[in-house]
């Protein structure tokens, strides 16, 4: 059992080494990393105490019956003992608490100048990060998308319009819910340039299970210039089938939910499209973002996430494939 | 007085005592019943039916999530079978269960003859009972509660859960309480008041008092999850604003009330079990207990630091860490009266002579499964932790090793070892050896790599999960486990069926073990005792004298009882037990009926109003015969000895 277990365990490290969009033990930024090394110590010192208490368990039951384990001397013997074990445990906890306080305070730090506010929004089942400006025409709306500077501090701050979400990107900080009501904020910041996953883990509803989101951690600059083009409006049409597909989408249901800026379309129930072409998947990390998956999604996206909040749309198959041109040259 | 004439004397009383305590006969008696051993053996009974529910439940789920992006469940199905599995575990199976084994046992080891309150015992048995129908009709119909057995607000509110699913979440909380409610009450006043002479409070059996202390959190614990479910319920019928935060409500409010009630649920489970551990590792080392007052101080240690703990499930909400830290010390020092116990079992291992049968295998697997769970939840305490794991399957591993490692292994162990004194049959021993290892190795197979794939970033809750995560060996390795649990349960299944049949007969003590319950026939007559004992110390079989007293002067034409004082079990007057009647039940159903409508319409409270009177003053209405005489006449004295 001990020897299937470790073995297990020992997969597992591997496993965590070398898995890792999504993994806690595989940090990527200063709070990440140092709730890393608090687990590790955690495990180390629990897997001592198992170990110990299980041997004496083992030696307990194994061991060779005698004459005197009857005496009241035995008995006080064991008493010490229990006593002498209460004591160690009592001091490793004392241990475990405080490292855990210590390690609890660097992860509230407040951020130095210069932090990128974010707001994190929760919805059924996706998600909104707003980047605020000094100018509300400048904020910027990016969807399932989170894009970071790396090395640059970051606040979120966590909301919810509906029910409660929990925003988690493991690699970069613990998780945070979202509750409506009220407002919290979050630390967080990324080493390097790189791409993490992160995932609603607060059980909010039948798409819980695809409520994911991307963070992109780009280079200061990059990150600049990523958005200066995010707040543009939205790229007109350059063919005349993106024409008719943005015709078809102002004259369909589409509108009623989605914001493309720049054009009629400016309902805030669904997510922002205005760049939705640069993304690099939809529908909350459900799909990729590429030619079918987009006309799978806007004909009926119930296949795909049963019980989101987009209807099916009954398109002919030429307003459809129109639609999706006009999608993905929405960059 | 010749033998021949006591012989004869104790011949009538039995007979007296047979024709008093009779159980009711006929199709209408067995709605009577109110005896705690039938009680007890229903309410084990159902809640091993509902154990096996969730546990298909389960099994459905583990197919659900053996490959990614599986389509056997979709969503909805999915959601809703892991909430009645949770729902039903926790509120089914797992608690009443263990009531249960109170309400059969405790009348039984501290030698009286039926439980206070019988007919509150009757009514809360079927309360119970209508409760799981009416979940288990809400879930074949596809109304089945969706957003987990702890059905955070605002989904679980009006406005993102429309229909009646939560309603049926919200109302079977209401029946589990009332059910516990009641049975809690009668169980501190059986062990407070119905004690055999002799045996004061230090003289109590573990298991007495395992269940003292989980009383005591049930009617502490019950009053916080009543206020939130009741909220809930008027949130989505009358439109008050409790917690909705568009007018003033609080989402939070919902999770400290819930989990004012939460944590000490699941310490509600495990006291009892760690009662039954402490029996069973008394019985088969043949040893008196070790460190018996170290012992029941960390029940009652565990019992009042589990009030103090709610708040490690809300480390992500946003609370000031200040706050949190104190949580996270209290958190900490539960695992200190746990650690205690475990010592002082492996002590008593180590120092008697243990003898491994299949109860005593249980136990042993209950320690190596159980410490696991606990040190995984001392890492759970730690706030940067769990904000990493809380809500991932880290989180599942850990309570399904508490829970089924610290209560349903010793449950099970518990049931191989009163089966015999509930059936007069022992349990077939080899094929127990089977089910131990096949559940010890198919729990550790099933639930272990949660633990890694947890850390691998996957969050509980999802019906299903992408192929590219890494997660799909684990998941896959635990749907493999889940096979040998579902053979675990049918050996179970298959051993109580046949040993209730033609399993070898047990005597009245097949263990040897120190307890009251183990002096009496088995299965014991419905008078429990013939003569009533007098404890002489604290393994009560153990530290009897070679002619031990008895009590004498208590009726044997009515159902009179002797009832003694809290602290040292001093003999203070009689007491009659009522009758059984068929107002109990008439009054579960009138219950029922009123909690059911209430999903529906405000206006349940006034329709029902008539018939619950009619049912109370029905239950409550005088009967000839039935009032006590007066104190004075009702002294009784227990004998120095009966010859």
């Amino acid at each position: 059992m001990i020897i299937r277990s470790l073995t297990l365990l020992v997969l597992a490290v591997v496993a965590i080494g070398c898995s890792g969009l999504q993994a806690p033990l595989n940090p990527a930024g200063p709070s990440a990393r140092s709730i890393a090394w608090l687990t590790w110590t955690f495990f180390t010192i629990c897997g001592v105490v198992y170990a110990v208490t299980l041997s004496a368990l083992i030696w307990a039951v194994m061991r060779r019956r005698r004459d005197e384990d009857d005496s009241p001397r035995t008995s006080r013997r064991l008493g010490t003992v229990v006593g002498a074990a209460t004591a160690v445990t009592v001091m490793t906890l004392v241990v475990l608490t405080i490292s855990s306080i210590v390690a609890g305070r660097g992860l509230t730090t407040p951020s130095g100048a210069g932090a990128v506010v974010i707001d994190a929004i929760g919805h059924q089942w996706w998600w909104e990060f707003n980047y605020q400006d000094v100018a509300p025409s400048d904020w910027v709306n990016s969807p399932n998308e989170l894009h970071l500077p790396a090395g640059v501090p970051v606040v979120i701050r966590a909301l919810s319009r509906d029910v409660i979400h929990s925003f988690w990107v493991p690699n970069l900080q613990g998780k945070r819910d979202l509750i409506p009501g009220i407002l919290t904020y979050l630390w967080l910041q990324a080493d390097q340039p790189g791409e993490y996953r992160g995932q609603c883990a607060e059980f909010c509803g039948p798409q819980h299970a695809h409520m994911a989101f991307r963070v992109v951690v780009q280079p200061v600059g990059e990150f600049q210039e990523w958005l200066r083009q995010q707040r543009q409006s939205a790229a007109s049409p350059a063919s005349a089938e993106a024409q008719h597909g943005q015709d078809v989408f102002m004259q369909s249901t589409c509108r009623t939910c989605h914001t493309i800026r720049g054009t009629e379309a400016g309902s805030r129930v669904g997510p922002e499209l205005t760049h939705v072409g640069s993304r690099r998947s939809i529908a909350a990390e459900a799909l990729p973002n590429d030619r079918t998956s987009l006309t799978t999604w806007i004909r009926n996206a119930q296949l795909v996430k049963p019980g989101s909040r987009m209807p099916p749309n009954p398109l002919s198959e030429t307003d459809l494939k129109a639609v999706v041109a006009y999608i993905q040259g929405l960059r | 007085m010749s033998a021949a004439a006591a012989r004869d004397e104790a011949e009538r009383e039995r007979r007296a005592l047979e024709r008093t305590w009779a159980v009711p006969g006929g199709f209408l008696g067995w709605f009577k019943v109110s005896d705690h051993r039938t009680i007890g053996k229903r309410y084990i009974v159902t809640a091993f039916v509902f154990f096996i529910l969730a546990g298909i439940q389960a099994a459905l789920m583990r197919l659900q999530l053996a490959i990614p992006e599986n389509t056997v469940l979709g969503p909805d199905r999915y959601n809703q079978l892991f909430t009645v599995h949770g729902m039903t575990m926790m509120f089914l199976f797992a608690v009443p269960v263990m009531e249960a084994m109170g309400i059969y046992l405790v009348p039984l080891m501290i030698g009286t003859r039926n439980i206070a309150f019988p007919r509150l015992n009757s009514y809360s048995y079927y309360v119970y009972l209508f409760g799981g129908i009416m979940l288990y009709a809400a879930l074949f119909t596809n109304t089945g509660p969706d957003t987990g057995w702890f059905s955070y607000v605002p989904l679980a509110g009006p406005d993102f859960s429309p229909g009646k699913r939560v309603d049926m979440f919200a109302q079977l909380i209401t029946f589990t309480e009332v059910a516990a409610l009641a049975v809690a009450v009668e169980l501190v006043v059986t062990i407070f008041k119905l004690r055999a002479p002799g045996m004061s409070l230090n003289r109590m059996p573990l298991f007495v008092w395992a269940m003292l202390a989980t009383a005591f959190m049930v009617i502490f614990a019950m009053p916080a999850v009543v206020s939130s479910s009741t909220f809930l319920l008027l949130d989505r019928l009358v439109g008050t604003h409790f917690y909705n935060p568009a007018e003033g409500g609080d989402a939070l409010l919902w999770q400290h009330l819930f989990w004012f009630f939460g944590h000490p649920e699941v310490y509600i489970i495990f006291v009892p079990a760690l009662g039954i551990v402490s029996s069973i590792i008394v019985t088969f080392t043949q040893r008196p207990a070790f460190g018996y007052t170290a012992l029941v101080l960390a029940l009652i240690a565990t019992g009042f630091v589990s009030f103090s703990l709610w708040v490690h499930h809300m480390f992500a909400t946003g609370l000031p860490l200040l706050g949190l830290s104190f949580f996270t010390a209290a958190s900490m020092i539960i695992a200190i009266p746990s650690g205690v116990q475990i010592f002082c079992w492996i002590a008593a291992l180590w120092r008697g002579r243990p003898r491994f049968q299949t109860p005593l295998l249980f136990v042993v697997g209950f320690i190596v499964i159980f410490v696991l769970g606990g040190l995984s939840g001392v890492t759970l305490a730690s706030v940067p932790l769990d904000l990493q794991v809380h809500d991932t399957y880290y989180v599942v591993a850990h309570f399904h090793y508490v829970l089924i490692g610290g209560a349903v292994f010793p449950l099970i162990g518990g049931i191989y070892y009163w089966f015999p004194k509930m059936t007069g049959r022992l349990l077939n021993e080899p094929l127990g050896r089977w089910n131990f290892w096949t559940l010890f190795v198919g729990f550790n197979i099933t639930f272990f790599p949660m633990h890694i794939v947890g850390l691998q970033g996957m969050p509980r809750r999802v019906y299903t999960y992408p192929a590219n995560m890494g997660w799909t060996t684990s998941n896959l390795i635990s749907t493999f486990g889940a096979l040998f649990l579902v053979a675990g349960g049918v050996m179970l299944i298959a051993n109580v069926i046949r040993s209730a049949r033609s399993g070898a007969l047990a005597g009245d003590n097949p263990w040897g073990a120190d307890t009251l319950e183990w002096s009496t026939s088995s299965p014991p007559p419905v008078y429990n005792f013939l003569e009533l004992p007098v404890v002489e110390g604290r393994h009560a079989l153990w530290e009897r004298s070679a002619d031990p007293p008895v009590v004498t002067g208590v009726r044997s034409d009515k159902r009179e009882v002797l009832v003694t004082d809290v602290m040292d079990a001093e003999p203070v007057h009689l007491s009659d037990m009522p009758i059984p009647t068929i107002w109990p039940f008439i009054s579960a159903v009138v219950t029922a009926g009123f909690f059911v409508t209430s999903i529906f319409t405000p206006w349940a409270l006034v329709y029902w109003a008539v018939p619950i009177f009619v049912a109370l003053t029905g239950w409550f209405w005088p009967k000839q015969g039935e009032e006590g005489d007066t104190l004075e006449d009702k002294q009784a004295i227990p004998a120095e000895s009966a010859a």
